[in-house]
């Protein structure tokens, strides 16, 4: 329903939409904040892909003699503690926190869907007893439920990823049951029904396809408070173990020392993970004015 | 009315039940418990010794035991004993409470000073330059970690003053204690002013929007009137849900924000527990949390009902 909207307007407007090139110069115009935000992530999904080339020094190699070198023009951002490169460390960041933001919120999605399509389309107690846990999930505070997973499940990798998709799933959940409950009452799943659909087939191929375009919303905004929580727990030392380069971890709480001595170590991993999540929020804010048309304000 | 509140405040307890077991188990999920940590850092490895801490905790009793002496516990308000210090977690808790609580409430009405005026602003001039810059700097504030605000803010203090505004010692008075706490409840508060005026600035367009608004200019109400008399007044309305909102969001900062100024608050305890395997101060603390989220949250379902006579007569 949603695209169907957007593309009304986007043709009344005057606009011509064959290729996906015209297209994406359409929506660089219409809304010149998202199309920013786009190349920011394009340009940190770069440097995730291409770390090898783009870093000159191995991000976990230590070489005591540059211990705290300042910014220089060998050591573009300077060097940490145990003489690691700091641009190298913070470009190969870039696959952590990126791999922790878009698998978590993924994984959150998936499992929300599921829990939002079971609970609006099948009702009855499955509703009762998924809103219950949704309730449940939303009365702690994305961190704090974050911190006790992590801890629970230990630092590594994916307990990182699992750690912050959960506390994620209410979101969607609620966004797709919301959508599920509209959807059941509409004439084209009463004619699915009548031509003999399973439910199943009917939920899957008619009432998820429609729920996808506030989901993507949703995603987008939520892979930049991913990102965020994994960069808070990285810091407190309950995410991405060491030597692994977390932009999180590099501002660890050893950082506060850093302040006055060498504050390089502090400016450029908070610059990177702020830039990141910056380029998701304006994205995400362009893609609901977009896809969403009841939020635009 | 009263159904819909009894309703409510059932729900309330359902939720808190289900969040103190999933928070127990888990915690129990952990690889590891307090026995072993303190054996890890003491060097020696007596298994009959660690066996007998472990019985001195009750950690060898089942689980089912162990939450139910807990609920029991909580509902006598007996929090059990710090595995660490071993003291009461009442005794451990309740003095970090007031630290916390001054620099919320801090940190809260600094988000509003800042928010909702900026929010109006940003509604009134809507796509003017000034609303770009408005919208621009509140995704940024909203974009950046507070830990590192909290980092720039040092960083700032040391290059103007050459030092830090580290909370070594309790301050004398209260207002000492006020101006210490009021630069981390800058760098908590201004991630919540940024979504406030966020919040502030899409209730505005929505109700400037509204027929009434158009009644008001066209019998000559001067701009000042419309915006704030007017149109603010019933923005308010769902600004007030950002309350409950507020709470959780405040929480998040206040861990990182707590751990970067060195205050001795509940948030930074919470952080400090979890590191410790120190169950008994770490299912009291979330528990807490969820306490304040959980009771934010009706109040302003409350408040709501309250404020909006609509709401209330469709009950």
């Amino acid at each position: 329903m949603h695209s169907i909207d957007a593309e009304s307007g986007l043709a009344k407007a005057g606009a011509r939409l064959d290729g996906a090139w015209t297209q994406l110069r359409f929506f660089a115009t219409r809304h010149p904040l998202g199309a920013v935000g786009a190349f920011i992530m394009a340009v940190f999904v770069l440097a995730a892909i291409f770390a090898n080339w783009i870093a000159a020094y191995d991000p976990l190699t230590t070489n005591a003699s540059i211990s705290l070198a300042r910014p220089s023009a060998q050591h573009l951002l300077g060097a940490d503690f145990m003489g690691r490169d700091i641009f190298s460390r913070i470009v190969h960041g870039a696959r952590i926190s990126l791999a922790v933001g878009i698998g978590s919120t993924t994984l959150g999605c998936v499992l929300g869907v599921v829990l939002g399509l079971a609970s609006g389309y099948i009702g009855g107690w499955v509703d009762l007893l998924s809103q219950r846990l949704v309730d449940i999930l939303q009365a702690l505070p994305l961190l704090v439920l974050a911190l006790v997973m992590a801890a629970s499940l230990g630092p590594s990798l994916p307990n990182t990823i699992i750690a912050i998709a959960i506390p994620l799933i209410p979101y969607a959940a609620r966004v797709v049951r919301s959508n599920t409950l509209a959807l059941r009452e509409q004439p084209f799943v009463e004619a699915a029904k009548a031509v003999g659909m399973s439910e199943m087939r009917i939920a899957l191929r008619h009432v998820l396809p429609n729920t996808l375009a506030p989901l993507i919303v949703l995603a987008t905004a939520q892979l930049g408070s991913a990102i965020l929580t994994e960069a808070s727990l990285s810091f407190l030392g309950l995410g991405i173990p060491e030597p692994y380069p977390s932009w999180g971890r590099m501002l660890s709480e050893s950082a506060a020392e850093y302040v006055r001595t060498a504050p390089w170590l502090v400016v450029f991993p908070g610059i990177a993970i702020s830039l990141v999540v910056f380029g998701t929020n304006l994205l995400g804010d362009a893609l609901r004015d977009l896809l969403d048309p009841r939020l635009r304000g | 009315m009263a159904g819909y509140l009894a309703r409510r405040f059932s729900l309330m307890i359902l939720t808190l039940f289900g969040i103190s077991v999933i928070i127990f188990v888990l915690l129990r999920l952990v690889p590891g418990n307090i026995a072993d940590i303190l054996f890890d850092s003491a060097g020696m490895i007596n298994p009959a010794e660690k066996k007998q801490i472990e019985h001195e905790l009750g950690l060898d009793r089942p689980i089912a035991v162990q939450y139910a002496q807990w609920i029991g516990g909580l509902m006598e308000g007996d929090l059990g004993y710090s595995y660490k210090s071993e003291r009461p977690a009442i005794e451990e808790i309740a003095p970090r409470i007031p630290i916390t609580a001054k620099l919320a409430a801090l940190a809260l009405v600094f988000s509003v000073l800042l928010g909702v005026p900026l929010g109006v602003i940003s509604a009134v001039r809507q796509n003017s330059a000034l609303d770009y810059v408005l919208r621009v700097i509140s995704l940024s504030g909203l974009s950046m970690p507070a830990f590192w605000l909290g980092l720039l803010i040092l960083m700032a203090f040391v290059s103007a003053f050459g030092t830090i505004p580290i909370y070594t010692d309790p301050p004398q008075n209260l207002w000492d204690e006020l101006l210490l706490l009021s630069v981390p409840a800058a760098a908590v508060g201004f991630r919540s002013s940024a979504l406030i005026m966020r919040l502030t600035r899409s209730a505005m367009l929505e109700v400037l929007r509204q027929d009434y608004i158009r009644t008001a200019r066209s019998k000559g109400a001067s701009e000042r009137t419309v915006n704030y008399h007017h149109a603010l007044r019933n923005a308010i309305l769902p600004l007030v849900t950002v309350i409950g909102i507020e709470a959780a969001f405040l929480i998040g900062g206040l861990i990182v924000t707590e751990t970067v100024f060195n205050i001795p608050g509940v948030a930074r305890f919470l952080v400090e527990a979890i590191r410790w395997r120190d169950y008994p101060i770490v299912q009291n603390l979330v528990m807490f949390i969820a306490l304040i989220v959980v009771v934010a949250n009706f109040i302003v379902d409350l408040l709501y009902a309250v404020l909006d006579p609509r709401i209330r007569y469709a009950r």
